[in-house]
């Protein structure tokens, strides 16, 4: 049994005028230790499947179909007790923005000490000691001094180096990592993914890394589901979905990737963008931006179907499949 | 006009850490330490280097949101850093500012209508209603959104459509000089180059200088017409980009270039700078760089480098490089 298993959520946010849907029959799994990429432009709807997990949807936000197992548990259906006794102990989230998780008025003693007091009994000192150690981990300068730090006099990277550790502290069983290095430079990004690669590896630790870094997951996950507009539209083995991505969104995201070679071009760019929700497309919801669409691509949404090692959804994914382009 | 646009010279800024007042070395941030840099018209000078070293302080000194501890600031040729709030407000509409967080930077509780006609109302209060909602309604057409989006509220829009809404209300008092900080670092490849795109029309169309800080190296092959790399609060090598892409001569610079994610199908294989992550609490002596340094010799750790200028303008600030031993 997997250790998390999303099945055909939905998500809305009931507007004034309208039902907006965010999610549509978004499924993937997790197994112990397993590291699972999310992948999507800007918009598809990649943290807002993560707040589902945890229960943190923002208002008005709501689950309207589906499941999200945990151990075998229904998250969707617990209680607020119940859900905090999980929710950054044995799943944790490191946000996109670190100032989600930074309380600005408390040093980060008093925050990663709160941390691990909201979940087990632990003195204070114990739980400090936990705390300077993390921080090491994640390679923050004089730990001791910076205990005593303020989120404001960290620059941006070491913030969210700070919550990483914070992420940490419960040894829990999932990370869900909300890009977490896209405000890092690249040298402390290759030591964090590293660092949270060994981590997931040693601790039997599962990672669902959320980013627009097809690059970063190549190098740190085993399996990718990327999203477009609310759906998945390609699901499979990292290695296969970057160098035979069958989705023509996929094709895109990764022709779109600055390369050795690119320097001085201009980049490939996917014409359009992803739609917002109260316009999705009919159909193939990347119809309008995609170079095969035609009239069948407008018709309906199609199902996701097994390609070689991966699933697509396309309706010309086998066709596709057979041309040996990227 | 002659001379460059913005100049900084021999830029320091210290950041006092609390301590107790009878504590001897009360703990002081050396957050820049001598930085020099000037910016013709019509550039788009970049800043990159590891989280920490400085950037958004500088920038922050630019700007005047910052005090500096040491050292001039000059827009075109006028010495803006001592300048009073009142004599600063000219100064402050022509030059503005993009944000590294485009969750933080737009207010939650106000329409995105209300955030872009708030410059306007302050810095043109002649102007009538109409002119303002027309000017909105340019600025945002140009950056590619929908200005229906005017009466929605922040929380509605993914980080992409949010930094281009901050790019928009940037542009709205017709700035000269802009500086973004880090503004695409939380967006997806194909919108990176979008968003790219439309800063570079808005250089075209707008006569904008930028002043662009990124740790995204690939971005600023694509956008610099200058690098300059900083380390520990120093400017470690100034050159023009292809140059600096083609032969790094800093070895911090190598470093970095190395560092860039690159898509594969193994994982990733991390080899850490040796020596410590670095602090700007306790900076190492002579060359800050000189404890994580293949190259370093005695002098490096005795002596702070000065900027040597190469044959092809490139400014070094290191030993090895001068003495010809790399
Ligand atoms: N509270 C809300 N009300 C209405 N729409 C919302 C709300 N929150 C998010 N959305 C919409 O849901 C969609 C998915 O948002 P989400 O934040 O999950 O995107 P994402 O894939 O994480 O994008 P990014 O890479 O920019 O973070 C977007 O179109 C967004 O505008
Ligand atoms: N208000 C402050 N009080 C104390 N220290 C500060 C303050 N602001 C910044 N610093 C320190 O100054 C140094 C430079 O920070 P800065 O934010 O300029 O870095 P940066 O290069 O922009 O990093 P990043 O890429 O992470 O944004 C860091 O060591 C930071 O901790
Ligand atoms: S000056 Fe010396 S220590 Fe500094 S980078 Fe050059 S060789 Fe290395
Ligand atoms: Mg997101
Ligand atoms: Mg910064």
């Amino acid at each position: 049994m997997a250790l998390l298993e999303v099945k055909n959520l939905g998500i809305e946010f009931p507007m004034r005028r309208e039902v907006l849907r965010a999610l549509q029959g978004v499924s993937f799994s997790l197994d112990a230790g397993e590291r699972l990429g999310i992948v999507g432009e800007s918009g598809a709807g990649k943290s807002i499947a993560a707040f589902a997990i945890i229960n943190l949807l923002s208002k008005p936000g709501r689950i309207n179909a589906g499941e999200i197992l945990f151990e075998g548990r229904d998250l969707t259906v617990l209680d607020d007790n119940a859900m905090r006794d999980i929710r950054g102990n044995r799943i944790s989230m490191i946000f996109q923005d670190p100032m989600m998780t930074l309380n600005p008025v408390l040093t980060i003693e008093t925050q990663m000490i709160e941390v691990l007091k909201a979940h087990r009994e632990i003195s204070d000192n114990d739980a400090r000691k936990i705390a300077v150690e993390k921080l090491r981990e994640v390679a923050i300068p004089s730990p001791e001094d910076r205990l005593k730090s303020y989120p404001h006099e960290l620059s941006g990277g070491q913030r969210q180096r700070v919550v990483i550790a914070t992420a940490l502290l419960t040894n829990p069983s999932i990370i869900i990592a909300d890009e977490p290095s896209t405000a890092l430079d690249v040298t402390i990004q290759a030591g964090i993914m590293a660092l949270m690669l060994n981590l997931c590896k040693s601790h039997d630790m599962g990672l669902i890394l959320i980013t627009h870094d097809l690059a970063v997951v190549s190098q740190v996950t085993e399996r990718v589901v990327v999203m477009y507009a609310g759906r998945v539209v390609e699901e499979g083995p990292t290695a296969d979905i970057v160098t035979h991505p069958k989705h023509p969104y996929t094709r895109g995201l990764i022709a779109a990737l600055p390369q050795e070679g690119t320097a001085g071009k201009r980049l490939n760019q996917i014409p359009g963008s992803m739609p917002t929700l109260d316009a999705i497309p009919d159909g193939c919801a990347f119809h309008p931006r995609c170079p095969h669409a035609d009239d069948v691509c407008r018709a309906s949404v199609p199902e996701i179907v097994k390609v070689g090692n991966q699933f697509s959804r396309c309706v010309k994914a086998t066709e596709l499949a057979e041309e040996n382009s990227l | 006009m002659s001379g460059p646009l913005v100049e900084t010279r021999d830029v320091e800024k210290r950041f006092d850490l609390g301590g107790y007042f009878w504590q001897q070395d009360k703990p002081v941030v050396r957050a820049l330490n001598g930085v020099s840099i000037a910016i013709e018209k019509g550039e788009s000078f970049c800043l990159v280097g590891e989280s920490g070293c400085g950037k958004s302080t500088l920038a922050r000194c630019i700007m005047g949101l910052l005090d500096l501890s040491e050292g001039e600031v000059f827009y075109k040729g006028e010495q803006i850093d001592r300048l009073s709030a009142k004599a600063m407000m000219p100064y402050r509409r022509r030059m503005q500012m993009i944000f590294q967080n485009p969750y933080a930077s737009l207010n939650p509780r106000m329409t995105i209508q209300k955030t872009l006609e708030e410059p306007l109302r302050f810095h043109f209060p002649e102007m009538k209603n109409g002119e303002v909602r027309d000017k909105v309604e340019e600025v945002m057409t140009s950056v590619g959104n929908d200005p229906a989006w005017g009466t929605r509220y922040p929380h509605e829009f993914s980080g992409g459509q949010r930094q281009r809404i901050s790019i928009a209300r940037a542009l709205m008092v017709d700035p000269d000089f802009v500086v973004a900080d880090e503004p695409i670092s939380a967006l997806d490849v194909s919108i990176q180059a979008q968003v790219l795109n439309v800063m570079m029309d808005a250089r075209d169309s707008r006569d904008l200088t930028y002043l662009f800080i990124t740790h995204d190296l690939s971005v600023v092959r694509h956008f610099g017409t200058r690098v300059g790399v900083m380390y520990l609060g120093a400017l470690c090598e100034l050159a023009q980009t292809k140059t600096l892409f083609d032969t790094p001569r800093h070895p911090y610079t190598q470093v970095l270039l190395n560092a860039i994610p690159k898509l594969s199908t193994t994982e990733l294989i991390h080899t850490p700078m040796m020596g410590e992550v670095p602090t700007a609490i306790k900076l190492p002596s002579g060359c800050v760089f000189h404890p994580r340094c293949p190259y370093a010799n005695e002098r490096c750790s005795r002596e702070v480098p000065a900027g040597t200028t190469l044959d092809d303008g490139t400014v070094v600030a290191c030993h090895a490089v001068e003495e010809n031993r790399i």
